[in-house]
């Protein structure tokens, strides 16, 4: 796996912000996130949670601040950073029109890794997201939850230190979700990888969480421990009251129409 | 090089895979050029209208036909990068270490694929209505090449076109108002000396111009090119390299 290895943080921030326009997407974001955590990142649609994964994972140049990932610039060394993360989208990108298998060796190629390698790369990350048996079929007859798994094994494939998942288990079904979340854990488990998730489920940051930020209009409301922020609103405060609290209260009410039909679309593809 | 050949050849594997399993798009787009042949090709045969030298009308139109059918093939490669855009595809191959040029020049080669089979039922409708063609090894080889580069021309130029306009619906209403336009302004289905002075000038900066020409000269017996094959290639090959750098810094747009 790579890291840099002289620092503890894995992805570092500082006064990130992104404009298009008049409207301010991200204002002034800093996070600092260790090696080996898993960062929930949560948000009403439009508070600017996926704009931040884009800056971070290379997509979006910042209008102003800095950050670093696994050590590396993601201005002066975005490919450096590329080398060393690795994606899953909130929408559906795995072809539907190639195996699973077939996926995966594109993702192997762009990725640089050896032909002598390859193989026995794809053939692990087939069994620990429990596709080895359903390699050799076409992507669009997956379920749901195995679209989700293929994903995960393409974003790991490459052994990256970091993996950036944006909203995974949308439109899953409670199965596929803690099949997901089970792959997600034993990465942590397996591998050390640092994982920065983004859902609109509080069950899901609460079990997977180490840490994690609410994101209100553009900015960090907070960041904490689950249990610690749920605590500090009252013995009996859920997740869902700690989301509302720090997420201004506007979780029906905002979210633009392209959002929205995206989010429909990738729940329709999964479903 | 090795990467930029390493990354590419695996986008053109999986666009060559996808054609092979699902091939009804070439089938599809293969009965408007044997349209042309067959029913516009022939009867304006018969006219004997358009004066095109010692060639029959049928022999003068087939490079034009084929360079249409590259043309259009081409154009609309845009709408499947917007189609794999919507799917989270392109953010996919954006955010793996793949230099942009390899995932642009991937495209554009296995555009050049696709032209390559629209050439093989060109040349077969051709040789079934007698047009009398080149069938040199040499010949062949070289058309092959000017449909590689002119379908990389096109489809790079689509996907320029793509990384602007964003939607669908917006790249359909352009490409139709590009396509006609560069069809009738080239010459393709007439010379260029019967057109009048302005339509020239257009038709002398069009790059289908220059494939047809080229295609003119290889591919039919008795068959010249006006501007000579190194001035052809010469323009078709500045023209993609200019598009493909022009292409190389849209594409990352297109996942903003």
């Amino acid at each position: 796996m790579n890291t840099a290895a002289s620092d503890k943080f894995a992805i570092r921030t500082s006064a990130l912000t992104r404009r298009f326009g008049n409207l301010t997407a991200t204002d002034g974001i800093e996070l600092r996130i260790p090696y080996g955590e898993i960062f929930g990142l949560l948000g009403a649609n439009g508070a600017g949670k996926s704009t931040l994964i884009k800056m971070l994972t290379t997509l979006l140049s910042p209008t102003s601040g800095s950050a670093e990932v696994g050590g590396f610039d993601i201005i002066k060394s975005p490919g450096e950073v590329r080398r060393r993360i690795g994606y899953v989208s909130q929408l559906v990108s795995a072809d539907g029109a190639l195996t699973g298998y077939e996926n995966l060796r594109l993702s192997a190629k762009l990725y640089g890794l050896p032909a002598t390698e390859r193989g026995e790369r794809i053939a692990s990350a087939l069994e620990f997201m429990g596709l080895a048996d359903t390699a050799h079929r076409l992507v669009k007859t997956y379920s749901g939850g195995m679209i989700r798994r293929l994903e995960l094994a393409q974003a790991m494939l490459h052994r990256p230190a970091i993996l950036f998942l944006d909203e995974p288990t949308i439109g899953l079904d409670p199965v596929a979700r803690r099949m997901v979340w089970d792959r997600l854990l034993n990465l942590r488990r397996d591998y050390g990888m640092t994982v920065l998730i983004t859902t609109h489920d509080m069950e899901e940051a609460e079990t997977l969480s180490d840490e994690l930020a609410i994101l209100h209009a553009g900015r960090i409301s907070v960041v904490g421990k689950p249990a610690e922020l749920r605590a500090g609103l009252g013995a009996e405060a859920t997740m869902d009251d700690v989301f509302i609290h720090y997420a201004g209260g506007l979780i029906h009410e905002s979210g633009t129409f392209s959002e929205v039909a995206r989010n429909r679309r990738t729940a329709q593809r999964l479903g | 090089m090795k990467r930029l050949i390493r990354e590419s050849a695996a986008i053109v594997e999986v666009e060559l895979i996808k054609l092979v399993r699902d091939p009804t798009e070439i089938i599809s787009r293969a009965v408007q050029p044997v349209l042309w042949l067959v029913v516009f090709g022939q009867v304006l045969a018969q006219v004997r209208g358009i004066h095109t030298g010692q060639l029959s009308y049928l022999a003068f139109i087939t490079p034009g036909i084929l360079a249409q059918s590259v043309l259009f093939s081409a154009i609309f490669y845009g709408i499947a990068v917007i189609w794999e855009r919507d799917l989270g595809v392109v953010h996919k191959l954006l955010v793996s270490p793949a230099r942009r040029i390899s995932l642009v020049f991937g495209k554009a080669v296995a555009a050049g694929f696709r032209g390559i089979l629209q050439a093989v039922v060109i040349y077969l409708v051709a040789l079934a209505m007698h047009v009398s063609l080149r069938l040199e090894p040499l010949a062949i080889f070289a058309v092959l090449a000017s449909v590689m580069l002119g379908s990389g021309i096109f489809a790079t130029f689509s996907l320029i076109i793509a990384c602007i306009v964003k939607t669908r619906e917006r790249f359909m209403g352009i490409g139709q108002l590009l396509t006609m336009p560069m069809f009738f302004a080239s010459n393709a289905i007439y010379p260029l000396d019967i057109m009048p002075g302005w339509l020239r000038v257009v038709a002398q900066i069009n790059p289908l111009t220059y494939l047809i020409d080229a295609l003119r000269g290889l591919m039919i017996s008795g068959g010249e090119s006006v501007h000579g094959y190194a001035v052809d290639f010469s323009v078709m090959l500045a023209v993609f390299v200019v598009l493909l750098f022009i292409a190389v810094r849209l594409y990352p747009t297109l996942a903003e």
